[in-house]
């Protein structure tokens, strides 16, 4: 072993226990296989005060290891460790200077089998991916109203009891059947594969959902086994898997045609919510409303656009028009009967004055007379006079008797 | 809407899918086409009862849960 520079002889005085110790830190801190370690082991010594940090030994037939776990480590462990479990943890090497001791910090303690499974599990996956069992074009769509739906999980399990929860309060209108399986252990994967094929075989649902609740890695194998995943990829009804928590990933989940966080969640993926079913309903009366409201005023307005022209062509209309008309000729018959009227009185008082011209009465106004005998003959001739003949004479205002004189000597007598 | 009115199913015989479905075609063909007012009448008509048989089905569904078994189907009520 090649002498250290801390032991060499030539310094003067020892080095103090802390620096020896900061070295030895510094050595095992520098060696990086250390730095990232699992060990495996049994637990002892386990406690956990009030801190909340873990304290325990891991130990196996030959040797014994100090471990320490941080709260903030240990508060994301899904169990506890109890003595004499065998684990594996996760960490690294260091040095308690205080206690001059070597320790594992761990950050993470699982099951001794767990990391056998993940290898496993981790093979499996390559292996399906590779034959594209997980292709993104594989997954067929989840129908978004189904009118019935498959249940794959326990009949006793409070997975269920969620899903039925969420589909009753988000889509009661469905039909749903339960395939009941064990979801845990051994018959779990064939009692699973089962439940698909009789699903899709008896009463092929529209959407099947996988679901599980939470629980351990061991608890949720199930579904990271090839028969169960070979089965989902198989289904004609595409498969929502709901299994355990949110950030647990199963098999399972890469082969289905839509991965849910939690059973719950599942069934939230595969039902439309009734709030907006009613909603949509609502909307589609609105529209029918507003759409025979708008019907009716285009009808209601060519109505009377129509009862208007019709109007113009009733009886009574033509009748008035026809009043009118008839209102107007008479006024100008009338017009014309007075105006013919005044004509015909000029004219028959013109008449009238060339009548009274031609009167006799008119001669006699200006101072002629007229002789007539008792007879009434008229005296046109001195022959029709004779002495002492008693004739009258008229006059304008009247007439008077006179009588021939005797010693006339009429022209056409004597 | 090409279909006569009385060609279709009764609406009680309709799924709340099918009532939708149809109730959306309605509204569609009300909103866009010209009708005569009687046939308007009968749309809207048939329009109000589908929407009322949609809110009917949601207000009565009830979750129908039937377990498989070897025998055949049998109701299944979960446990509170």
């Amino acid at each position: 072993m090649a002498q250290l520079p801390l032991f060499s002889p030539t310094l003067a005085s020892a080095c103090s226990v802390t620096d020896l110790t900061r070295y030895l830190r510094d050595l095992l801190e520098s060696d990086e296989l250390l730095q990232d370690v699992w060990v495996q082991g049994e637990i002892s010594n386990f406690s956990r005060p009030a801190s909340g940090h873990l304290y325990f030994t891991i130990k196996d037939k030959g040797a014994s290891l100090r471990c320490v776990m941080w709260r903030n480590n240990a508060l994301r462990l899904a169990a506890m460790p109890r003595d004499g479990e065998a684990i594996e943890a996760h960490g690294v090497i260091s040095i308690y200077e205080v206690g001059g001791q070597y320790q594992l910090y761990a950050d993470l303690i699982r099951s001794a089998g767990e990391g056998a499974l993940y290898q496993q599990f981790l093979r499996l996956k390559a292996r399906l991916e590779a034959e594209g069992l997980f292709a993104p074009e594989r997954k067929r769509p989840i129908p978004p109203w189904p009118q019935s739906l498959g249940i794959v999980t326990s009949p006793t399990g409070a997975a269920l009891r969620d899903i039925l929860h969420t589909l009753q309060r988000r889509y009661p209108l469905l039909q749903v059947y339960l395939a009941p399986t064990s979801v845990q252990g051994d018959d779990a994967p064939p009692g699973i594969v089962a439940a698909l094929q009789a699903l899709n075989q008896r009463v092929q649902p529209d959407v099947i959902l996988l679901a599980r609740g939470g629980g351990s890695i061991e608890d949720l194998w199930a579904f990271n086994d090839e028969r169960v995943a070979r089965a989902i990829a198989a289904s004609s009804a595409p498969v929502i898997c709901g299994v355990g928590h949110e950030t647990d990933f199963t098999i399972a989940d890469f082969v289905a045609d839509l991965r849910a966080p939690t059973p719950t969640a599942a069934a939230e993926l595969a039902t439309p919510d009734q709030l907006e079913l009613r909603e949509a309903v609502q909307g589609l009366s609105e529209r029918l409303e507003r759409s025979m409201q708008s019907n009716l005023n285009a009808t209601r307005w060519s109505f009377s656009a129509l009862h208007h022209r019709f109007q113009q062509q009733s009886p009574r209309t033509r009748l008035q028009t026809g009043r009118q008309h008839l209102d107007e000729l008479s006024h100008r018959a009338i017009l014309g009967m007075l105006h013919s009227q005044q004509l015909h009185k000029a004219q028959l008082t013109a008449l009238q004055h060339r009548l009274a011209a031609l009167s006799p009465q008119g001669v006699l106004q200006r101072g002629y007379a007229i002789v007539a005998t008792p007879a009434g003959q008229i005296v046109h001739s001195t022959q029709q006079a004779h002495p002492g003949d008693a004739l009258t004479v008229q006059v304008s205002d009247g007439a008077f008797p006179v009588r021939v004189d005797n010693s006339s000597k009429l022209p056409n007598n004597g | 809407m090409s279909t006569p009115l009385s060609n279709l199913p009764p609406i009680d015989s309709l799924t709340y899918e099918q009532a939708l479905a149809e109730l959306e075609t309605l509204v569609g063909s009300l909103e866009s086409e010209q009708q005569t007012l009687t046939e308007a009448i009968a749309l809207f008509e048939r329009g109000q009862a589908l929407a009322q048989h949609c809110v009917s089905l949601l207000d009565q569904a009830e979750l129908k849960v039937q377990q498989l078994t070897s025998s055949g189907l049998t109701d299944f009520t979960p446990a509170e």
